[in-house]
């Protein structure tokens, strides 16, 4: 793996949008040892603020970006290379590193997912891949969330596989309306649609939170079409759910009112930027939304306990898929002891993390996405 | 999020959305479409700024040109909305309002007060605001704390595309008489937009930047000349919070006072004339109801108590700029007693 | 000015309900004048005691799918479009029970329900309204008809002869009243009005123009029932003018130092009422005896509508910051 050759930490692609970004602190030095997910410094776009965690081991030989200046996505900010890469070697790439650093972004500048629509149903879905070979991957975001909340996993998992993530009827750029009569099976139904335009006969799934509940629906309805199920923090396995979080990011109105319910998602609230809020509001505001989000919290909640048996699904699949399951230890969300009610799964608890540990370690819950799907093989 | 487009295309998407979804919704206005009665091509202009471009033929029977006569079709835009229409009038240049200003200020206005809670008035006026066109002294005007003044209006300036369509949006579904103010040089103005219909509320301020040094409270056109600002000051170690007010009545006061109650420095920056203005108005609010966490004197960037020059020279010394700004921010964080 | 008028045929029940409208407004008129110099009514009143052929020669052509705007001269509009007598009093009283819980008074009575968009201020402020209701109700497809009703001031200002103009240009189901009662203030409408006559004007806003004697209810009703027909059928507005003298001054406290006696010779021998009476009571149609009914009920109502004003309650501090906003 490493140890040969100098490796470039690069400025990672945060979102479809994003094309610069800044490190607004180094957690390592020059001359630190570091390992597989260790993190290395924290980075803030213009969307949200992250951790950057390392995926290759090694001692850190130069820091090339320097702290709070803009760096386009793929630009190198750091070094990582064995001692016997030479000094001038390193000085070299160093430079050609602070050339593009201060050419900032190319006209050219894209990649990343690319979004493409599917009509399932009479509803317009959006969903954006990136990834050239291996298996898809589709990965279903929860209740209020997008596609865009797999921001630090997409590309990760591209490099193995063809992954995309899509925006539920109710959500992101998708249609608004989920209907009256069965929420939950247009949800489903959506997931089905996707794989449809994509020419998947077989997928892994991915889903958070209500999306993991989402994900075991498309799994009991074709079993055979489903790799695995990778479900992270997944609705519908105990009466317990924070009603206050979930009712108050329905009602609320305001940033004031929306920046705490927000907060109650992360370990670290200094991930609830006022991007991250101003953009939820933006959604929140949109026609229809109102609507599919109060509709949703029929589908989720019985009272003031969860209505959704996500038990009774995974027993209806009977085995027939390999299940993993992932949970923030601190989610004060879903609590995280429902993981006990996963039967069958092999569990991955992550320490650090809320309900979205998909964006406080994604490092981790990648390695636990590979691991599932390891196992479909 | 969502793809770039100009504020004039945001507008005219507002308008497109809200009569697809609404009939009751018709747009007046001279010039809107353009070419009445004349042998050649009709929607001729969609409006002197192209704003309302399209809609005549999407729309048949619901873009009505208008002959010169503010008063009259004003105030008929205010009378076909106290029976059932939801009419977008255009004041053309707020500069005309003058010929037309009883119609709103002691018609519209008044309606629901003085009849006792059962008038309905739901019109909106679209108008062209503020300098920077070398269009001179009956051209250029802001005049909104003249509006703001009255009870009974709402006043609404969007300083962004974002901003442009959703409140535009709201301006269109709220029951009360909105005066719609649109920075003749914001048109060309391009940001994000999302394709869906939203509506933001009023009375709810944007914080534009966040920053602990000073409060810079502004609205319109002004919001980019003190993000301008902020940005230089950044440079220099100053981090100012920008509030962009979006409305003036109703005024979100709380989001005001809230971030002077953090920097204790606060700058108002208004294109408008100084006396009796906006930056009077906030600077009122803030020594009335956050007195204690002042740290020094407010200061306010005002254009001078003169008309609007015409020469470019002349005109540019008047608009407020970003240096003028930043100097006030100066002010405020190294006054001293 | 013409008394020899084709009139069509009345029935029984409309000659009565238009002698009780015209005897109603004139009882209410007269009391206000005597309850004003006691020094309970606050503010301003301007009566309309002489008029009243005027607005009920107008509207009695009107439905429910009709509009009216008023001047500040309003009260005789106001009755004649239905809207209840004691609410207006109270109103007139400042009262909570008033037509506008008080916080109009008698220069903003208004009733949308009854389609009168109010009394209003501002000497020209209806036209453009009424322009507006008008292209609603065209655009709406309701037939209904809008009628604005302004004086020979009001006839001079910008607002009216914009919204002429613009009724005709976008031909609109409209009909213009002046009501020329030969005063705006203490200036006499031959001075002040440049033409002959206010109706000499149509011919300029390109629609018909009439010119009508005030003082007969039957010759109003006829031309007003012509013009609202013609903007109902989509022939545009039309230009009335009715002619007559108001009884009262321009307000109640005017000393009227710049008037003749032609008050006291109309009436004499113009008054509306009593050419109404007199005509009816010839053909037949209504007996005196009809007539002193409906005065006797009227003069009952009037009677009781001062009353409960007078016992009526003010509105509170509370009432002060509401009905502003439909939405705070």
């Amino acid at each position: 793996m490493t140890g040969e050759r100098i490796v470039a930490v690069t400025m990672p692609k945060w979102g479809l949008s994003m094309q610069l970004g800044k490190v607004t602190s180094w957690i390592v030095a020059e001359g630190d040892e570091v390992g597989v997910g260790d993190e290395l410094a924290d980075i803030e776009t213009e969307k949200i603020a992250g951790t950057l965690e390392a995926s290759d081991a090694g001692t850190v030989r130069r820091i090339i970006a320097r702290v709070g200046e803009d760096v386009p996505v793929s630009g190198t900010i750091a070094l990582i290379a064995p001692a016997q890469i030479s000094d001038a070697e390193l000085d070299a790439a160093v430079e050609q590193a602070r050339a593009v650093i201060e050419a900032g972004v190319p006209d050219d500048a894209g990649g990343g997912p690319e979004v493409q629509t599917a009509d399932v149903g009479g509803r317009k879905i959006s969903y954006a891949g990136v990834g050239e070979e291996g298996d898809v991957v589709l990965l279903i975001h929860g209740f209020g969330g997008d596609k865009n909340s797999w921001l630090f996993l997409q590309e990760p998992l591209a490099a193995r596989h063809r992954v995309y993530a899509l925006d539920l009827p109710g959500h992101g750029a998708s249609a608004k309306d989920v209907g009256v009569g069965d929420p939950a099976a247009v949800l489903a139904g959506a997931v089905t649609g996707v794989l449809d335009a994509l020419g998947a006969d077989r997928a892994h799934l991915v889903g958070h939170s209500m999306g993991g509940a989402v994900a075991l629906a498309v799994a009991v309805g074709d079993p055979g079409r489903i790799a695995s199920l990778t479900l992270i923090a997944p609705s519908g396995f105990g009466p317990e759910i924070n009603v206050g979080y979930l009712r108050g990011f329905a009602d609320a109105q305001t940033r004031r009112e929306l920046k705490p319910v927000v907060g109650q998602l992360f370990a670290d609230q200094s991930l609830v930027t006022r991007q991250v809020v101003d953009d939820l509001l933006a959604y929140k505001r949109l026609d229809g939304v109102d609507q599919a989000l109060h509709t949703l919290l029929g589908v989720l909640l019985d009272g003031d306990t969860q209505r959704t048996d996500s038990a009774a699904a995974l027993a209806a699949i009977g085995g027939a898929v390999p299940v993993g399951v992932v949970w923030g230890a601190v989610d004060s969300v879903i609590p995280a002891a429902q993981a006990q009610s996963v039967t069958g799964a092999v569990r991955h608890l992550v320490d650090g993390a809320g309900h979205m540990p998909h964006m406080e370690r994604p490092g981790q819950v990648q390695a636990a996405i590979e691991e599932t799907i390891a196992r479909a093989r | 999020m969502a793809r770039s487009i100009t504020y004039r295309e945001a507008l005219n998407e507002a308008l497109a959305q809200e009569m697809e979804r609404d009939e009751s919704v018709i747009v007046m206005g001279e010039d809107n479409a353009g070419g009445a009665g004349s042998p050649g091509e009709q929607d001729a202009w969609g409006g002197v700024l192209g704003v309302t471009k399209g809609l005549y033929h999407r729309f048949p029977g619901r873009v009505l040109d208008t002959p010169i006569s503010e008063s009259a079709f004003i105030g008929a835009a205010i009378g076909a909305a106290t029976a059932g229409l939801r009419p977008v009038a255009e004041l053309m240049f707020v500069d005309f309002m003058g010929v037309c200003f009883d119609q709103i200020y002691n018609q519209a206005a008044k309606f629901r007060y003085m009849f006792g809670g059962k008038a309905v008035t739901p019109v909106v006026i679209r108008t062209m605001y503020g300098a920077g066109l070398r269009a001179a002294a009956q051209h250029s005007q802001c005049l909104y704390p003249l509006f703001t003044h009255i009870p009974g209006l709402k006043v609404v300036l969007p300083a962004t595309p974002y901003d442009a369509k959703g409140l535009l949006i709201q301006a269109i579904r709220d029951d009360d008489p909105v005066i719609f103010f649109e920075h003749k040089a914001l048109y060309d103005l391009s940001g994000p937009v999302p394709e869906e219909s939203y509506a933001l509320p009023f009375g709810e301020a944007n914080v534009v930047r966040e920053g602990e040094d000073a409060t810079i409270v502004t609205l319109g056109r002004m919001v980019h000349v003190a993000l301008s600002a902020a940005d230089q000051l950044a440079g220099e170690g100053v981090q100012c919070e920008v509030i962009d007010l979006r409305t003036t009545s109703p005024l979100d006061e709380d989001t005001v006072l809230e971030s002077v109650e953090g920097t204790g420095r606060l700058v108002v920056v208004d294109e408008a004339h100084p006396r009796c203005s906006i930056a009077t108005d906030i600077s009122a609010l803030v020594a009335q109801k956050a007195f204690g966490a002042l740290r020094a004197p407010v200061e306010m960037v005002t254009a001078p108590h003169t008309p609007v020059p015409f020469s470019g020279a002349l005109e540019d010394l008047y608009m407020p700029d970003a240096q003028r700004v930043a100097n006030a921010v100066k002010t405020v964080t190294g006054w001293t007693r | 000015m013409t008394d020899t008028v084709e009139r069509r045929a009345l029935t029984r029940d409309e000659l009565l309900s238009a002698y009780r409208t015209m005897r109603a407004i004139r009882e209410f008129e007269e009391r206000v004048h005597a309850e004003f110099a006691t020094g309970e009514i606050p503010g301003f009143v301007h009566l309309y005691a002489g008029e009243e052929a005027s607005a009920v020669g107008v509207c009695s052509n009107l439905d429910e799918r009709d509009t009216i705007a008023s001047t500040h001269r309003g009260h005789g509009h106001c009755i004649a479009r239905g809207v209840d007598v004691a609410e207006m009093m109270a109103e007139i009283y400042g009262r909570k029970t008033g037509s506008c819980h008080g916080k109009g008074g008698s220069m903003h009575i208004a009733d949308l329900s009854k389609g009168m968009l109010g009394a209003n201020g501002i000497v020209g402020g209806g036209p453009p309204l009424i322009c507006g209701t008008a292209l609603a109700a065209k655009l709406k497809g309701t037939g209904g008809v809008s009628v604005a009703f302004f004086g020979d001031g009001g006839s001079n200002q910008g607002t009216t002869l914009e919204s002429m103009n613009l009724a005709s240009v976008w031909n609109l189901p409209a009909v213009f009243v002046a009501e020329n009662n030969g005063y705006a203030e203490t200036t006499s409408s031959t001075w002040s009005v440049a033409s002959d006559n206010i109706a000499d004007r149509a011919a300029g806003f390109g629609m018909p123009g009439v010119i009508i004697d005030g003082f007969d209810f039957f010759a109003v009703h006829e031309a007003a029932s012509e013009a609202i027909a013609r903007a109902r059928d989509g022939g545009g507005p039309t230009l009335i003018e009715t002619k007559f003298t108001r009884y009262f001054g321009h307000f109640e406290g005017d000393q009227q130092t710049y008037r003749a006696d032609e008050v006291a010779r109309a009436r004499a021998e113009l008054d509306c009422l009593m050419r109404f009476a007199d005509r009816v009571t010839q053909t037949g149609e209504l007996t005196r005896a009809d007539l002193d009914a409906v005065d006797a009920e009227v003069a009952a109502a009037i009677d009781a509508a001062v009353e409960s004003a007078k016992a009526a309650p003010l509105p509170t501090g509370a009432d002060l910051l509401t009905d502003v906003y439909v939405r705070y």
